[in-house]
C-alpha cells in the first residue's frame, strides 16, 4: 500500500496546487497559476500578527509537562511543540524542511562529510529566544549534553544512537561526530521529539537534577511562535505569542488555550457538534459516531498517514506455561513455537483475514488494509506481500492441507498431535476487541481455534519485569498492537528485529524483536543498511527487510493507522502531518473570516 | 469535649499510619508501569533509564520510609516555610513528594485544584443541602401527600442513576440540543465583572446540579424518616396539646431534634463528595482533585495517586471527628468526658 498523505483539509488554494500543473488544461495554466501566485501573495500580505484572537484545542490526554525530553508522551511533545523547536521538521508529506538551520546538511552541499562520519548544521542567524536573546550553536550543543546524561532519563537517548560528540563550531554551526559512518545523519535534532533547549535557562538542571527543575520544565523559553502564559499541568495551558519570533507577521492567533482532559468522544462531540473548541486530538472513535457527528456542520474529520501499522505479532518460540522460566525465551532456536514457527500456518492465517471488513468496523477513513510493516513513505513500501490484501479462505485452507494440517476433532487442525490452537491477546480497547472476535471468526473458517485475552493497556505497555502480562514477556501465540518510528527513515525500527534484540531474562525483558524473530540473512541485511548511502539502495533493503519477515512469518500486518483529528471549519493554514506533531505549522493556522 | 477532641486526635495517629502503609503497599503492588504510556518508538532501553530516573530501583521498604519522611516531615516544613516566609534548614536539598508524570511536587498540584473543587462541589454540596432539608421536612409533614410521592421518586432516581449518566445526559440536552451552557468548564477563566461572574454561573450550572441532585438525594432521604421519627414522639403532642402553633412546633421541637442524625450524614459525607466528584469532574474537566486522581491512576502516577488517596483517608478520619463533636453540641444528653 502506497500511503498519499491526505489534504482535503487545506483550503482550496492548496487543493489547487497539489494537482500537477499538466492536469490544468493547458491554455489556462498560465493565467491561473498566475492568478493564483496573486491571491497567494494577496493572503499572505493580509495577514498580520495576533488579529485571529484564540485559538482553543482540545486534548484528551492532557500535557502534564512542557519538556519533552522528561516524558516522551505524545501529548506533551505536541504541547511543546509551540514553543521549543528543533533544527528541521518533516512537512506532511515526509520531507524535510530546515526549521532552526538554514538549510538541511547534505552530501552535495558539504554539510555531510564525505565518510559519512560527521554533519555540520548550519543555523539561521535571526532567531532570538522569547526572552530576547540570540539563539546559537552553543544551546544546539547543550541540548545533546543535556539529554546524553545517563542519570536523566532523557526519553530521546535512542536519537543520539552512534553520535561520539556534538561541538559548536561557531555561534551558527552545530558539527556532530559519529563513531561509525551514518548514512542517515539526521536522527538527532530533527522532528518535535527533539527540539533545542535553551542553555542559559537549563543550565543547572542536567542529569538528576533535570526533575527537580520545576519551573523550567513547566514554561521553557523557547524561539516558536508562542510561549507559555499560563500551565497548569494535567489540565491546560495558555499560550501568548512570542513577540521575538521571527516572522514579524506571524502568527495569525493571538493566544492559543491547549485543554486536556476527558475522553475521544466528547472531545470529538466539542469540535464537530457543540462548535466549543477549534482542533481536537487524536479521535479513536468508532467510524460511524464521527460521521453522526461531522453531520452537524460544525467541522471535519482529517486523517494523515505515517507509519503506524496495526499488526498481528507472532511469537516464534514456544509460550507453553509448562516450560516454566523457559517459556517465550529464544534458546538459539531449540525452543521453537510448535505450530507458528511452519511459515505455511502464519501465511494461512494471513490469508483467512478480510482486512476490509476490520478497517470498515474500527477505524473508517483513518485505516487502509497493508501487508507491510513497513508501508511508508512510498519508496519503502514493497509490493511483493499484496497476496494478502484480499480474503482468500480457500487458497488458505489448500496451503494447510498440503502442509499437512488434518482438520480433527471439532473441525480443528492439526498435524502429530499440536492442535492449531491460538492463544491471542491485546491491550484493553473497544476497537481492539471487536478486530479480535472478528479474526476469531475468520480463523475458525479454516480450521484454527482462537483464545481471546485483553490486558489493561497501563500493564500490557508496561516494562515490569516481574509482570507475567506484559507484551515484552509475550506469554501468548499471537499479541496485536500497533507501532511506528520517528521521522522517515526506518533503519533504527528495522533493526529491531534482529537476533541481539530479542527480549529475555538476560537483558530484563528489554528489547524490540517482541516475534523473537532470528534470521542470520536478516541480520546481514541491518547490517548492510547501516553502511549503505543513496536513498533507493536503502529503500531497497528495507523492502526486502519488510519481505523477510512476512514471508518468514514473524509478523502479520493488518492496518495501516491514520492519525485522525477534528478541525472546525473555520480553521485555517493546518497542514495535518503524520511524520511531525500535528501542531508543526501552528504559525500558519488562521481563523477562516 | 476538649480532652475526648485531644485524644480522638491522638488516636487518630496510629489509624493514619496503618492507612498510610496499606495505601502504599496497595499500590505499589498493583500492576502498572509509569512507562506503560510512552509511545512504542521509545526502544526498552531507554525505558529502563528512565524508570531508574524514577527511582524504581530502589527496594520497597526505602521506598515507603522516603515517602512517609517527604510527606509528613517536608512536606508540612516546606508549607511553614511557604506560609511565614521563612527558611529552616536545608530548604533547597530537602525532597518533595514528586509527581512522576509532571516532575512537580504532589501538594503543590493538589494546591493548585482544591480551588475548583472547592467551588463546584462546595457549592453543589450546599445547594443539595438547602434543598434536601425543606424537601426532607415537608415530605414527612405531609406524609403520602402527592409532594411527598413526587419527591420520594425524584429523590429515588436521583441516588440510583450515576453521574456519569446524569452528566452526559445534560450535556446532550443544554449544550447540544440547546446550546445554553458548555460543556468543557474553562478552567482558566476569570470572575472579574458581573458578566464574566454570569460565564462561571452557567459553567458551574450543570456540575453543580448533577452533583446536587446526588447528594440532595441521599439528605433529603434522611431528613425525611428522621423528621418521621420525631413526630410521632410524645413531646411533639404535648407541644401540641399545649397548644404551640403548628411553625413552632416543626421548627423547634421537631427540627432541632431530628438534626442530630442528618448533620452526622452532612459531616460524612464531605470527604465522600470528593470522591463523587472524580467522575464528574472527567464529564465536565473540571480540573479538581479527582480529576487529578483519575488521570494519575490512568498514567500509574503512583506517588500522586498515593498522595491524594492519603489526602482523602485523613479528611474522612477528620471528619469523623468532626460529626462525633457536632452530636455532642445538638445533644446536651451526649455527654464525652
Amino acid at each position: 500500500m502506497t500511503a498519499k498523505p491526505h489534504n482535503r483539509y487545506t483550503n482550496s488554494v492548496l487543493i489547487f496546487l497539489d494537482k500537477e500543473p499538466s492536469q490544468l488544461m493547458p491554455r489556462l495554466r498560465t493565467p491561473i497559476l498566475t492568478a493564483l501566485a496573486l491571491i497567494t501573495l494577496a493572503v499572505a500580505a493580509a495577514a498580520e500578527r495576533g488579529t485571529d484572537g484564540e485559538l482553543k484545542m482540545l486534548y484528551w490526554q492532557a500535557p502534564s509537562i512542557l519538556n519533552p525530553y522528561l516524558s516522551g508522551g505524545t501529548k506533551d511533545i505536541h504541547a511543546a511543540s509551540l514553543i521549543l523547536e528543533p533544527l528541521a521538521r518533516y512537512d506532511e508529506h515526509g520531507n524535510m524542511v530546515a526549521w532552526l538551520a538554514a538549510e538541511i546538511p547534505t552530501l552535495d552541499n558539504g554539510g555531510v562529510a564525505s565518510d559519512l562520519k560527521s554533519i555540520t548544521w548550519k543555523l539561521r542567524d535571526d532567531v532570538v529566544w522569547s526572552d530576547g536573546t540570540p539563539f546559537t550553536a552553543h544551546d544546539v550543543a547543550f541540548t545533546a549534553a543535556y539529554c546524553l546524561d545517563p542519570s536523566g532519563g532523557c526519553a530521546s537517548l535512542a536519537s543520539f544512537q552512534g553520535v561520539g560528540s556534538v561541538a559548536a563550531v561557531d555561534d551558527h554551526a552545530v558539527r556532530i561526530d559519529f563513531d561509525v559512518p551514518m548514512p542517515f545523519p539526521y536522527a538527532a535534532f530533527v522532528g518535535s521529539v527533539m527540539p533545542i533547549l535553551q542553555q542559559r535557562q537549563f543550565e543547572n538542571c542536567m542529569g538528576a537534577r533535570a526533575p527537580e527543575c520545576t519551573d523550567e520544565n513547566f514554561a521553557p523559553i523557547g524561539t516558536g511562535p508562542f510561549k507559555v502564559a499560563d500551565f497548569r499541568p494535567n489540565d491546560v495551558v495558555r499560550y501568548v505569542v512570542n513577540e521575538n519570533f521571527r516572522d514579524p507577521d506571524l502568527p495569525a492567533f493571538s493566544s492559543v488555550l491547549l485543554k486536556g482532559g476527558g475522553d475521544a468522544v466528547s472531545s470529538a462531540r466539542a469540535v464537530l457538534v457543540t462548535g466549543e473548541f477549534d482542533y481536537g486530538w487524536n479521535l479513536q472513535v468508532e467510524p460511524e459516531i464521527l460521521q453522526d457527528m461531522e453531520r452537524a456542520g460544525k467541522g471535519e474529520v482529517v486523517t494523515a498517514f505515517g507509519t503506524l501499522v496495526e499488526r498481528l505479532v507472532v511469537n516464534q518460540t514456544n509460550p507453553d506455561a509448562k516450560l516454566g522460566d523457559a517459556r517465550s525465551t529464544y534458546q538459539d532456536g531449540a525452543n521453537p513455537h510448535p505450530f507458528l514457527s511452519d511459515s505455511a500456518v502464519t501465511r494461512a492465517l494471513s490469508l483467512a483475514i478480510d482486512r476490509d471488513i476490520l478497517v470498515e468496523a474500527g477505524y473508517g477513513p483513518a485505516g487502509q488494509v497493508t501487508c507491510n510493516v513497513l508501508p511508508a513513505p512510498a519508496v519503502y513500501a514493497s509490493t511483493a506481500n499484496d497476496w494478502c490484501l484480499t480474503q482468500d479462505i480457500e487458497f488458505a485452507n489448500r496451503i494447510l492441507d498440503d502442509a499437512g494440517w488434518e482438520r480433527g476433532r471439532g473441525g480443528i487442525r492439526a498435524k502429530d498431535g499440536v492442535r492449531l490452537s491460538i492463544l491471542y491477546q491485546t491491550s484493553t480497547n473497544s476497537v481492539r476487541q471487536g478486530t479480535q472476535a472478528l479474526i476469531k471468526q475468520m480463523w475458525r473458517e479454516i480450521g484454527v481455534d482462537t483464545e481471546l485475552r485483553n490486558i489493561n493497556a497501563s500493564v500490557f505497555f508496561g516494562s515490569d519485569p516481574a509482570s507475567p502480562d506484559t507484551y515484552q514477556k509475550f506469554y501468548a501465540d499471537i499479541q496485536m498492537y500497533t507501532n511506528n518510528f520517528d521521522g522517515t527513515d526506518p533503519q533504527a525500527y528495522m533493526a529491531g528485529w534482529v537476533c541481539d534484540k530479542i527480549p529475555g531474562p538476560g537483558n530484563q525483558w528489554n528489547g524490540s524483536n517482541i516475534s523473537r524473530y532470528c534470521n542470520p540473512e536478516f541480520d546481514a541485511l541491518a547490517a548492510e543498511f547501516a553502511e549503505t548511502a543513496g536513498i533507493e539502495k536503502r529503500a531497497a533493503i528495507a523492502r526486502r527487510m519488510n519481505d523477510l519477515l512476512i514471508a518468514d512469518g514473524a509478523l502479520i500486518p493488518l492496518i495501516h493507522r491514520g492519525e485522525i483529528a477534528a478541525r472546525s471549519l473555520s480553521l485555517g493554514g493546518m497542514r495535518h502531518n503524520a511524520w511531525d506533531a500535528t501542531l508543526w505549522n501552528i504559525h500558519e493556522w488562521h481563523r477562516i473570516k | 469535649m476538649l480532652r475526648y477532641a485531644i485524644r480522638r486526635l491522638l488516636f487518630a495517629i496510629p489509624t493514619l499510619l496503618a492507612i498510610s502503609f496499606v495505601v502504599f503497599a496497595l499500590l505499589d503492588l498493583a500492576p502498572g508501569d509509569p512507562t506503560a504510556q510512552l509511545p512504542l518508538t521509545i526502544p526498552p532501553e531507554t525505558r529502563e533509564l528512565i524508570r531508574q530516573s524514577l527511582g524504581l530501583g530502589q527496594p520497597f521498604p526505602v521506598r515507603y520510609v522516603r515517602w512517609l519522611e517527604q510527606f509528613l516531615a517536608n512536606e508540612p516544613l516546606n508549607l511553614v516555610e511557604v506560609l511565614f516566609g521563612i527558611e529552616i534548614g536545608d530548604s533547597e536539598g530537602r525532597l518533595r513528594v514528586s509527581s512522576w508524570a509532571t516532575r512537580s511536587p504532589v501538594v503543590d498540584l493538589i494546591a493548585q485544584r482544591l480551588p475548583q473543587t472547592m467551588t463546584v462541589v462546595g457549592v453543589s454540596y450546599l445547594v443539595a443541602i438547602l434543598i434536601a432539608v425543606p424537601v426532607g421536612v415537608f415530605s414527612a409533614y405531609r406524609q403520602y401527600s402527592v409532594f411527598d410521592q413526587v419527591g420520594t421518586f425524584i429523590t429515588m432516581v436521583g441516588f440510583s442513576v450515576p453521574t456519569f449518566f446524569t452528566g452526559t445526559v445534560l450535556i446532550v440536552i443544554f449544550s447540544g440540543l440547546l446550546g445554553w451552557l458548555p460543556s468543557i468548564y474553562d478552567t482558566t477563566h476569570r470572575v472579574t465583572d458581573l458578566a464574566s461572574f454570569g460565564y462561571q454561573l452557567k459553567q458551574m450550572a450543570m456540575p453543580v446540579m448533577v452533583l446536587a441532585l446526588f447528594s440532595a438525594a441521599q439528605i433529603s432521604r434522611f431528613t425525611r424518616s428522621a423528621v418521621l421519627d420525631t413526630l410521632h414522639q410524645e413531646y411533639v403532642r404535648t407541644a401540641r396539646a399545649k397548644g404551640l402553633s403548628e411553625p413552632l412546633v416543626i421548627f423547634v421541637h421537631v427540627l432541632r431534634n431530628s438534626m442530630i442524625p442528618v448533620v452526622t450524614v452532612i459531616a460524612l459525607g464531605i470527604p465522600t463528595t470528593f470522591a463523587g466528584a472524580i467522575i464528574t469532574e472527567q464529564i465536565f474537566r473540571i480540573n479538581g482533585v479527582g480529576a487529578l486522581l483519575i488521570g494519575a491512576i490512568e498514567g500509574a502516577d503512583i506517588p500522586t495517586v498515593q498522595t491524594v488517596t492519603f489526602i482523602f483517608a485523613g479528611l474522612i478520619v477528620f471528619f469523623n471527628l468532626i460529626a462525633d463533636l457536632l452530636y455532642g453540641m445538638l445533644d446536651p444528653r451526649i455527654r464525652y468526658d
